[in-house]
């Protein structure tokens, strides 16, 4: 299990997968905005997303967990 | 004028405010709660809390703003840059509840800030643009026909986007195909209306624009060029005034089409039209501005004007202060550096608390801050810290005086950008002063290749 952690704070501007969807490490699985810019939040797994903890719109800090990945 | 309510947030706020404590102006501010230690609060005669960080619940929220404003009897609100400086909802409201915008009339916001809408009113006035579409394009079949009629490479933009956001440069078919669905979401998502365009992509243009500014009694006048090719992520980073890279005879056409720019909308205020000069010295309108933007103190120190007070007297009804435009002259070369809290290297924010801010020497620097040591730069906004601008006789002297400056600028806590400007400006391509928009991302390049090299 991998968790997907945002890299700096900000708003979850799009989800790029769903859960049971395969991803190859590397993929966005999410977007976030921050400062004006667009961060995008990559597996560095691959495998099936387990979990995704957030939706469009909701604020997170650094570090929080916003998807879980299975190998 | 006796009390202004400033619309806004950092240095732009704290600049507004010190032009109106100049001219003996009470001032207002109104912040967020991520805000309410920053210098511009602490610097305003009173404040007030809007509400949480994220700007929707705080420096967007039009209706609460208003009626603080209309509360404390402010003659006047001055909305600075970005956030609802050009929503023109925002200054019917205002002039509603019987105060002054401090800018141009809503009508001249709406009709500029509609990319397409700008392009065709600007055809009307005989002033050249970038050829492209004069209609939104709402299927990719349309784009792709368009495409082949215009010619690859094109832009595909928002028509009301704007701060580099919303647009995509596609070489090809396939890319425009791949960009067209996600430009069309972020322009919705960004700006509430995904009506896109297709422009044709200038190849090596540089990012002239000019300042113009009109009045109440139809006078318009400009205030020179500045140059923005220095650009990551089609933001500008570094501007100057004069462009070192044009011909007198283009100078001189861009000032008389900037000029038929403002007065083909009766244009009142400050105001920016940005155009796009090409290899052969072509110009094209980009698009208008209507505020005060970014980088106007580059302007300010060549000029000698201070165009908030500008802004205040045209706003007041009054004249422009020099109507003869022979009277405006330009001296020197000003150079200006957006500070960033952003990794120099990948641009990404970087955001953090100012552990130390010790701008060192700064005799005869312009520092337009709008943080002091101790302060948090929070995810919420703009990563801007501050502008440096430094003002000489010659471009050379300028740009050794920013090579000596910003050596010895000390910011711990959080990574800026001023690493590179040391290293760029050293650079060929920015040592010439003929350098297009492709010149950073050109020479990042080449540091790269270097760095694998060794």
């Amino acid at each position: 299990m991998t968790e997907v952690k945002a890299t700096m704070a900000g708003t979850v501007f799009t989800v790029n997968v769903a859960v049971g969807e395969e991803v190859a490490a590397g993929q966005v699985v999410l977007v976030l905005e921050s400062m004006k810019m667009e961060i995008p939040i990559e597996a560095e797994t691959a495998g099936k997303v387990a979990a995704i903890n957030v939706q469009v719109g909701d604020f997170v800090n650094e570090e929080d967990v916003l998807a879980t990945i299975e190998a | 004028m006796h009390k202004v309510l400033i619309a806004n947030r950092g240095e732009i706020a704290l600049r507004i405010i010190k032009t109106c404590q100049r001219l003996g102006i009470q001032t207002v501010a109104i912040h967020s709660e991520a805000d309410v230690d920053m210098p511009f609060v602490k610097e305003a005669d009173e404040a007030f809390l809007l509400g949480p960080a994220q700007v929707q619940q705080s420096y967007l929220k039009a209706d609460d703003i208003i009626d603080i404003a209309v509360r404390v009897g402010v003659d006047a609100i001055h909305p600075g840059y970005g956030l609802l400086s050009e929503n023109a909802e925002f200054v019917r409201k205002v002039q509603q509840a019987g105060m002054i915008f401090i800018g141009p009339d809503a009508d001249t916001i709406d009709k500029m800030g509609d990319k397409i809408g700008s392009r065709v009113t600007m055809q009307a006035a005989g002033v050249p643009v970038v050829p492209g579409t004069d209609e939104g394009i709402a299927t990719l079949e349309e784009a792709v026909q368009a495409a082949v009629n215009i010619g690859y490479p094109i832009m595909l933009k928002a028509s009301a986007g704007g701060g580099g956001i919303g647009m995509v440069r596609c070489e090809s078919e396939q890319a425009l195909s791949q960009h067209f669905e996600s430009v069309k979401t972020r322009a919705k998502a960004y700006f509430g209306d995904d009506v896109v365009f297709l422009e044709k992509f200038i190849a090596n243009a540089r990012h002239i624009e000019v300042q113009i500014f009109g009045d109440n009694q139809g006078n318009v006048v400009h205030l020179f060029e500045r140059n923005c090719s220095v650009q990551r992520r089609n933001q500008k980073v570094i501007e100057e005034s004069p462009s070192p890279c044009l011909p007198e005879e283009t100078r001189q056409r861009l000032f008389q089409a900037a000029v038929d720019a403002a007065q083909a909308v009766g244009y009142k205020n400050a105001g920016t039209v940005e155009f796009i000069v090409d290899d052969n010295n072509h110009i094209y309108f980009l698009e208008m501005n209507t505020r005060l933007q970014v980088e106007h103190p580059v302007t300010e120190l060549v000029v000698g004007y201070d165009l908030v007070e500008w802004q205040i007297e045209v706003a007041k009804g009054n004249e422009l202060p020099v109507k003869n435009q022979q009277a405006i002259q330009s001296n020197g070369h000003a150079i200006e550096y957006r500070i960033y809290a952003e990794d120099p290297v990948k641009f990404m924010p970087s955001p953090g608390t100012i552990g130390k801010l010790d701008w060192g020497d700064a005799t005869g620097i312009r520092i337009d801050a709008g943080y002091v040591e101790g302060g948090k730069v929070t995810p919420f906004y703009d990563p801007l810290i501050a502008k440096v601008i430094v003002h000489a006789a010659t471009r050379a002297e300028a740009i050794q005086q920013s090579q000596v400056f910003l050596a010895q600028v000390d910011i711990q806590g959080l990574k800026t950008n001023i690493p590179l400007f040391t290293e760029f400006l050293p650079s060929e391509e920015f040592g010439t002063g003929d350098y297009s928009t492709a010149a950073l991302p050109t020479w990042l390049e080449r540091q790269k290749e270097e760095k694998n090299n060794d």
